[in-house]
């Protein structure tokens, strides 16, 4: 699909978030290894263009949930930074006080619902959320966020025939990396049949494209939000991508030879930070300067929240028992 | 079993169902962020009657007919809880919800403690545990200490109408998950239930009827089973103290552990199957605080580790009945024990009284 460029100030921001997400994910990248932030950690390089491109449509009060690999989604909503890395060392300052870690993120003043590493399991929580909106009389867009493997569990079909009896408003994006853990969607899908079908089997309307160009993300994005804000139901959008990155943490694994030769290289070369970087150098939408000017804003911005994770207190030895129970 | 209705002069008295059915009623008139959702929440079946005539009243979205989808729905009721609303699910049997077990252990349990307190989940689980009538292996499970283990989930197991309206309305206004189960055997059951809005706090085990000799503690069925047993003993000057659990976590021992320091005999009568059951869980507390009060060992009166067979030919077997309670108890008081009453595959222990017809 060739997507109507995104207006130039809209162009920037879609750059600004991918970039601002690439260079949090490579800093995190470089301090994991310092093992201090000792929680399970999933990547979101090389899917950038999704995370930024869907929420550049959403207002901050609409609600997103995400999965296990949720900083990209997190970031792109408005999820507070410093919250964000206090919670991956474990402090209190953390948006979870630390007892949720990188797969536990959440920040309910930007609109993050929640995430968690159940795959599947924050897609009918985010349908119950629209569900609220719509018994209230005020319905406010839901946004779930999940990847290719979601798509094979029962509570996936379970959650979209439900938000389709009650046309609820949603809208369901299913980042397609490829893999699940290590294992290729070859052999949990069969030969022939796209993700997409099975959304518009349960009758809702579904939108493909190339997840990894963010004015076409934008653009679907927006179709999907201007018809579930409708009134006319949930809309389920495909967005092919690639991980990067191992499933779980820092480290490249090409070495384990799960990917196919030449698949890895291939994506590389449609990196959606430099593909949307050359465009808008060649559109004359950003220059050297701006791009020297919002790196070393945005850098700035990297080192006030490690410093500020990691100068935090850890949680007191009380908070263990606290909040099992809400009062 | 089955009480007849007070006679006591001003006291009404409603039936078990018809108490459920109060207590959602006022919840949803009172608060219009309560709703009920299930399959057949809104049917003319009405969830044994006690849904009855909700749905005329307040309206199809707020008595909600779901999908045959427990997994999805409770997540859906759980979405709903996080953003401000506070639903009552309904399962028509406790098994079905096994079928949403990550959404009520993973997510409902875990919301509130792993994002710091940040979130709420004002979610109830109505589940009715079904007894007679061949109900089998899959109608009729009571795996209240599943639940109970679980920490972030609230258990709740009423005994009497009475305490199934003020429980509900106090599961109905608590910020927590809470696991409220119903006997079915219990629904018929007449007591009083005072008019309009009352609560019995969640975590309060209360002394049913006091006595000095023997303390049974007893969840659900079990806790009228208790009663019975100890109205026959009490012809025989053995004078028994039941204690009704009634909420299983947060678990409130203090009751039990009193009871058992005054009479030193303890018989733990629980609705589920043996092993690791709750019934171990109240010995051990006992054990931990109070065992050189005990006089005798305790005694637990448990379903057997066996899954629920279907023909009355078997199941005739597998219940506990009133006289395993009064034969613990005599033992206990170290009393002859009378022969057990012969019991006849052919007959019809299978409903709660004359009554129920098939099927249900």
């Amino acid at each position: 699909m060739m997507a109507t460029p995104a207006p130039s100030d809209t162009a920037r921001g879609l750059l600004r978030g991918m970039l601002r997400i690439r260079m949090i994910e490579e800093r995190i990248k470089a301090l994991y290894a310092e093992q201090e932030m000792r929680c399970p950690t999933h990547f979101s390089i090389g899917q950038e263009a999704a995370a930024v491109g869907v929420c550049a449509r959403l207002t901050r009060e609409e609600l997103i949930t995400s999965a296990h690999r949720s900083h990209a989604h997190y970031l792109a909503k408005g999820g507070d930074l410093r919250a964000m890395l206090a919670e991956l060392y474990g402090k209190v300052t953390g948006c979870a006080r630390g007892k949720g870690g990188s797969m536990h993120l959440i920040d309910r003043a930007a609109g993050f619902l929640g995430a968690v590493p159940i795959v599947g399991a924050t897609i009918p929580i985010g349908v119950g959320a629209a569900l609220a909106s719509v018994m209230r009389g005020r319905p406010r867009l839901s946004v779930i966020f999940f990847g290719d493997a979601a798509t094979e569990t029962g509570v996936f079909h379970e959650s979209l025939n439900f938000a389709a009896i009650h046309k609820l408003p949603i809208v369901m994006v299913c980042e397609n990396n490829l893999y699940s853990v290590l294992t290729p969607l070859r052999w949990r899908h069969p030969d022939g049949r796209e993700i997409a079908q099975l959304a518009r089997g349960h009758g809702v309307a579904t939108l493909q494209g190339d997840g990894n160009d963010a004015d076409v993300v934008h653009a679907l994005a927006g179709e999907a939000v201007e018809h579930a804000r409708g009134g006319r139901g949930p809309v389920f959008v495909e967005l092919a991508t690639y991980r990067w990155l191992e499933h779980c943490g820092p480290n490249d694994d090409q070495h384990l030879g799960y990917r196919p030769p030449g698949e890895f290289a291939a994506w590389q070369a449609r990196d959606p930070l430099r593909l949307y970087t050359e465009r808008l150098r060649s559109r004359g939408l950003v220059s050297d300067a701006d791009l020297a000017a919002m790196t070393s804003a945005i850098t700035a911005e990297i080192d006030d929240a490690v410093t500020f994770a990691r100068s935090s207190p850890f949680p007191a030895r009380q908070e263990l028992a606290e909040h099992v129970y809400a009062p | 079993m089955h009480p007849e209705p007070d006679a006591r002069a001003g006291v009404r008295t409603l039936k078990f169902v018809q108490a459920l059915n109060e207590a959602l009623d006022l919840c949803m008139a009172n608060d219009p962020r309560v709703f009920i959702m299930g399959l057949g929440a809104p049917d003319a079946a009405a969830i044994f009657g006690s849904t009855k005539g909700l749905a005329e009243k307040y309206g199809p979205m707020r008595v909600l007919d779901t999908p045959v989808a427990e997994h999805a729905m409770t997540g859906v009721a759980l979405g709903t809880a996080l953003d401000g609303m506070r639903p009552v699910m309904t399962h028509i049997r406790l098994e079905f919800a096994m079928l949403a077990i990550d959404q009520i252990v993973n997510q409902a349990a875990k919301w509130h403690y792993m994002f710091g307190g940040q979130a709420k989940v004002p979610l109830v689980i109505r589940m009715v545990v079904g007894r007679g009538w061949g109900q089998g292996p899959q109608h009729s499970q009571s795996l209240q200490s599943w639940f109970a283990h679980v920490p972030g989930l609230k258990v709740v197991m009423p005994a009497t109408p009475h305490d199934a309206k003020g429980l509900l309305i106090s599961a109905i206004e608590d910020d927590n998950p809470v696991v409220f189960i119903e006997h079915r055997w219990l629904y018929n059951v007449h007591g009083p239930v005072p008019e309009g809005v009352y609560r019995v706090p969640l975590g309060q085990a209360h002394v049913l009827r006091a006595g000095r000799d023997v303390t049974i503690a007893a969840t659900s069925l079990m806790t009228l089973e208790a009663v019975r047993a100890a109205e026959d003993l009490a012809q025989e000057g053995i004078e028994v103290e039941v204690v009704d659990l009634r909420t299983l976590n947060p678990f409130d021992e203090a009751p039990v552990l009193a009871s058992v320091r005054k009479t030193g005999r303890l018989i733990v009568a629980d609705t589920g199957s043996r092993s690791v059951g709750f019934a171990a869980e109240v010995i051990a507390r006992v054990a931990e605080q109070c065992l050189t009060d005990l006089t005798q060992p305790p005694v637990r009166l448990t379903l057997p580790d066996v899954p629920t067979p279907t023909t009355r030919a078997l199941s005739n077997y597998y219940y506990p009945l009133v006289h395993d309670l009064t034969a613990a108890a005599r033992r206990l008081m170290g009393r002859p024990v009378r022969p057990e009453p012969e019991i006849k595959p052919e007959a019809f222990l299978d409903v709660p009284d004359p009554g129920f017809s098939g099927p249900f």
